[in-house]
């Protein structure tokens, strides 16, 4: 029995992204989840900025960086030397008397947090269902970003040795 | 089992899965750390006694778990980007997952005296 068992509509493959249908014609379609962020009738054909294309370049740019930066951070800190018996505020103290590894640290925060932020962001895209959810927890994961990011780059320039 | 259960299964949706989970255990790390980190400004010993239990057995091997999950979202990061801008890279994904893998339990083992060694040489002497 070739008969609808949902209001989904068949079409084409070649316009599957317009959110009509999965396009295969095959009636099982009607229970397969659709794709995420599927163009619906509200989604703006043209949008004033490739937001998402960056975001999705950023995450790729900053992850390869990210690669050197944090396994590099790792293996000096708990991995050579001892490895984490060695930490203490004389051993801060001993990297950060040197502008290359602020440097490092200051990079290393900030690709790790808008990377990190970044990712939760699509988390809860994806999870969050209602609008309002969604908002509020956008707004929460901002507004630590924001914060830890400014905390983490103030101690790194406010950095005082002799306290 | 119901259609939508599961999305595709196999490498690629479980590889995506582990990618998130380790992503967002690290992103939850990556504050405390921040916060932990930014007590230099307070005082030597409000650092010093933070840090001390960093080296506590339970810390030092929940150092080893960050480690393995920073390890595995690094290595599989490298192979997503493989998959996106290699034009073979859709049709390797596999086997680059089971590289990466591999990868991961040689260097995970490799780290495993030198991360833990600070518990290991508090319980064994040495």
């Amino acid at each position: 029995m070739a008969t609808e068992t949902t209001d989904t509509l068949v079409v084409p493959s070649a316009q599957a992204h317009t959110g009509q249908g999965l396009g295969t014609g095959n009636p099982a379609d009607a229970f397969v989840i659709e794709p995420a962020r599927t163009r619906t009738k509200k989604t703006p054909r043209r949008t004033r900025t490739n937001f998402e294309m960056l975001a999705w370049l950023f995450m790729r740019l900053s992850g390869v960086v990210l690669v050197v930066l944090i396994l590099g951070h790792l293996l000096i800190n708990i991995v050579l030397d001892g490895g984490v018996s060695k930490i203490s505020f004389a051993f801060v103290a001993g990297k950060w008397a040197s502008p290359f590894w602020q440097g490092w640290d200051l990079l290393m925060l900030w690709l790790a947090m808008l990377h990190g932020a970044n990712g939760m962001r699509t988390v809860i895209n994806d999870y969050a269902e209602k609008d309002s959810t969604r908002l509020w927890l956008k707004l929460l994961l901002g507004a630590a970003t924001v914060f830890t990011v400014l905390l983490g780059t103030l101690v790194i320039f406010t950095f005082d040795p002799n306290i | 089992m119901p259609a939508g259960t599961l999305y595709r299964g196999r490498e690629g949706m479980w590889s995506w899965v582990a990618h998130r989970v380790t992503g967002v255990l690290i992103f939850f790390f990556l504050f405390a750390h921040v916060l932990d980190t930014a007590l230099v400004r307070v005082s030597p010993q409000a650092y010093d006694s933070v840090i001390a239990t960093y080296k506590t057995p339970l810390v030092n091997l929940m150092e080893y778990g960050l480690t393995a999950a920073i390890l595995f979202h690094a290595l599989n990061g490298l192979r997503v980007v493989a998959v996106d801008f290699w034009a073979k890279g859709p049709k390797y994904q596999k086997q680059m997952l089971w590289t990466v893998v591999g990868v991961w339990v040689v260097l995970m083992a490799g780290a495993f005296y030198p991360i833990l060694q600070h518990t290991l040489r508090t319980w064994f002497g040495g």
